[in-house]
């Protein structure tokens, strides 16, 4: 019996602390409402002179919410959060060292 | 160190590890700080070329912008999808993974051939990989990242037809964890590529 109990206890609890299902449709409902607030931010005439912030702002929270949540980095060991910020922050130097060499400005001042 | 690895929350069935650490995961994660220098690559290569064009169409006048967001929606929910299907596994609920599986597979098809009909549209209107310095960087970028997508979906579809022959149980879970984690990566790149290549004014 208290085998039983331990057995179902078990299969129920949630691997590796992972979020809950319930947790996981959360998290895609927010990415859903940013994705429509990038949408009418674009739409948004008046917000043009601080569109570009706000996009990348969004834009990064979206990055953010799914690499935590569903990839698991949270959760996870921080290992893994390393190999991928690591080439990622890379990455984002390459991009700023290509734009600071072709003479551009990302922000349109 | 098998104390170790059980504490780091893994099952004593798996091997043990200098790190604790599952090497197969390892290896994805390796393999995705790499893919991150790739798509870096090409973004980069985007942005800098973007309004460099002395031809049209540029991308003002070829952008279909409520179309794309559909798409970017249908990825991002296929994402939801994915991790359902893990959580599904994790509980040892094969066929409910089954759904989930086959569901993300289905949106990632959607999302492909909306890029397909996307990129003939743009043949149509006269912008192909060689007319202008857009037309390349866009091709080229959005091109690898939907042959990224169409991996994953043969990656889906040979899970869940393993699944149908009994060849994915509890205890492979790391298996659509590791698939898991390519379907995210490629979700997490389009969130990028979307706000800088569509959405950004230039």
């Amino acid at each position: 019996m208290q085998t039983d109990v331990v057995e179902t206890t078990q299969a129920r609890a949630k691997p590796h602390g992972h979020p809950s299902a319930a947790e996981y449709v959360k998290v895609a409902v927010v990415l859903a409402v940013i994705t429509g607030a990038e949408v009418a931010v674009y739409y948004q005439e008046s917000l043009h002179a601080v569109m570009v912030p706000i996009l990348l702002i969004l834009s990064a929270f979206k990055f953010s919410l799914v690499a935590l949540f569903f990839m698991h980095l949270k959760f996870d060991n921080r290992l893994f959060a390393v190999f991928f910020s690591g080439p990622l922050a890379l990455a984002f130097a390459v991009l700023i060292a290509l734009l600071t060499l072709f003479h551009r400005v990302l922000f349109g001042v | 160190m098998a104390e170790a690895s059980l504490a780091a929350g893994h099952s004593a069935a798996e091997h043990a590890t200098t790190t604790g650490l599952n090497h197969r995961k390892v290896l994805m994660w390796a393999f995705l700080g790499s893919e991150c220098l790739f798509f870096g690559s090409l973004i980069s290569t985007y942005v800098v070329y973007r309004d460099h064009s002395l031809v049209g169409p540029f991308p003002q006048d070829t952008f279909d912008i409520p179309y794309t967001s559909v798409s970017s929606f249908v990825l991002l929910m296929s994402s939801l999808t994915m991790v359902l299907a893990l959580a599904a596994i994790q509980r040892a609920n094969v066929k409910e993974m089954r759904v989930w599986l086959a569901a993300t597979a289905l949106l990632g098809t959607v999302f492909v051939g909306g890029q397909v009909y996307e990129f003939t549209d743009f043949v149509r209107h006269g912008l192909t990989l060689s007319t202008n310095l857009f037309g390349t960087t866009f091709f080229v970028l959005t091109g690898f990242h939907g042959a990224h997508v169409t991996i994953g979906v043969i990656l889906l579809t040979s899970l869940f037809l393993n699944s149908l022959r009994g060849k994915i149980k509890k205890e492979d879970s790391l298996t659509v964890e590791l698939a898991g984690l390519y379907w995210h990566f490629v979700d997490v790149v389009w969130v990028v590529i979307f706000t800088v290549v569509y959405l950004l004014p230039y």
